[in-house]
């Protein structure tokens, strides 16, 4: 019978969920790497049982670790960033110049086409390759220099560039998000890139409707529908039908929109789930009700999604990675929470369980559907 | 021989359980004792200093003999009792943060 992995990033180490296609009994194991922040566990598209993760401390800065057999062990591999060239500078909170500094990584895509190539979204805000299964990691600086740069600033996490989504059915196109800069676009494998915010407004820039500085939260594609993108930025929900040339809102009925994930389901490109959030400020649930919200049209319409959360008194958050969807025939949704909650819908969102109530904060989900 | 206390976080690192001891050739200075330390245990750079600059990380001491060594330069000569292995070379993790 197939089943599913729960890769679950921590504050505190990385958590391993298992269940078979039932979804109803968990093994977990962890935590590995306990006490180091984990910011992201991915597995390969190609080989499932080839996981990367993102290890750090402020203390000791930042690793790489790979497993080849679905996390039973792991090796550290390559944890060199390099910006290449001199990197200059982008604004600083106040607006003044700052130099780039590496900090950590963010998010570790593994490519769809190959599983020893694998990108690294980063903090300051660049992105790096590695094709020989994380050992060395090259930039690819087309992005950090294609012009606007100087102009990027850092959102209230760091100026990171936090998700990476790549094409899966051309190699040459991806897309990536940066905070606070926005979306940007190559179709080129990276070679040069180019900023797609036409449509996005955010309240705190100067020009609202800047081609660059827009605090883009996450983006999303269904791999059936690549030109269709979905967004949760700062605030407004948005989507675009042309590969991110042009965006719209279709926040609709939602009770906020702010919030930080957003994805799709696994077999439906116009069904879409986000977590609304109080506001830039008060990041926890609107009313202390941890809501879900679906939209079954590709947004504007939302339902909000209760069963099984909690209804009074949750104050959680649930940050930018710590969504995903499985592809099971009942398509499962997965989420965790900033309280250390994961939840469970094998029913794509009708019906919540806790798979797990007390990890670390929750700084990351992804899911991996086995056969 | 030097003898060289890491934390808990880098002794998991390197899969060591206690101390580490390493021959350095030439002086015993920090830079020699961290080169020596990485040629051995490869896992541990950029975790100390920084890949680039060689620099000691913000949130990494070094400590010898009750003392706070890590202002020194860093081809300083270390203490003789650190040199000959008497007392150990320690790499702290600050404390702060967590």
């Amino acid at each position: 019978m197939s089943g599913v992995r729960v890769l679950v990033g921590t504050r505190k180490g990385a958590f391993i969920l298992t269940a078979d296609g039932k979804r109803t009994d968990w093994k977990v194991d962890g935590p590995h790497f306990g006490g180091w922040e984990m910011y992201h566990v991915k597995g390969s598209p190609v080989d499932p049982n080839r996981l990367y993760a993102s290890q750090s401390t402020g203390w000791f800065g930042q690793l790489i670790q790979r497993s080849d057999d679905g996390g039973e062990t792991w090796a550290p591999v390559g944890n060199e960033f390099r910006y290449e060239g001199v990197p200059g500078t982008h604004q600083w909170y106040d607006g003044t110049p700052h130099p780039w500094e590496f900090a950590r990584v963010w998010h570790l895509e593994p490519s769809p086409f190959d599983a020893d190539t694998v990108f690294a979204g980063v903090e300051d805000a660049a992105l790096f390759r590695s094709v020989d299964g994380g050992n060395e990691w090259h930039e690819l600086p087309g992005l950090r220099e294609h012009g606007s740069g100087p102009a990027w600033q850092p959102g209230a996490g760091g100026m990171c560039l936090h998700t990476i989504v790549p094409d899966p059915t051309d190699a040459n196109r991806m897309y990536v998000a940066i905070s606070a800069a926005g979306v940007f676009r190559t179709e080129d494998a990276g070679k040069t890139w180019q900023p797609v915010n036409r449509g996005l407004h955010s309240e705190g820039i100067p020009d609202e409707d800047a081609e660059v500085g827009h605090c883009v939260h996450r983006i999303a594609m269904h791999p059936s529908a690549p030109h269709v993108l979905y967004m949760q930025k700062h605030w407004d929900v948005m989507r675009s039908d042309d590969g991110a040339d042009t965006w719209r809102e279709v926040s609709g009925n939602l009770p906020s929109d702010f919030g930080f994930p957003i994805d799709v389901h696994a077999h439906d490109p116009e069904t879409v789930y986000v977590v609304p959030i109080t506001s830039d400020s008060e990041h926890y649930p609107p009313e202390g009700k941890l809501r879900v919200y679906r939209s079954r049209t590709g947004g504007n319409e939302w339902e909000p999604l209760t069963k099984g959360l909690p209804q009074r008194d949750c104050y959680v958050n649930v940050l930018r990675d710590a969504m995903a969807v499985d592809s099971l025939d009942s398509c499962g949704i997965y989420f965790g929470t900033t309280g250390g909650q994961v939840y469970v819908s094998p029913d794509a969102g009708d019906a919540w369980e806790p798979i797990v109530r007390d990890l670390p904060a929750v700084l990351s989900v992804e899911v991996q559907t086995l056969p | 021989m030097i003898r060289v206390v890491l934390p808990a976080h880098l002794r998991t690192l390197a899969n060591v359980p206690g101390e580490v001891t390493l021959d350095v050739a030439g002086v015993a200075s920090q830079r020699s004792v961290l080169d020596a330390l990485e040629a051995e245990y490869p896992v541990l750079k950029g975790t100390i200093r920084d890949h680039a600059t060689q620099e000691r990380r913000k949130f990494v001491r070094f400590f010898a003999q009750e003392e706070d060594l890590s202002h020194d330069a860093p081809d300083a000569p270390l203490p003789e009792a650190v040199a000959t292995g008497v007392e150990p070379f320690i790499v702290v993790g600050a404390m702060a943060g967590g």
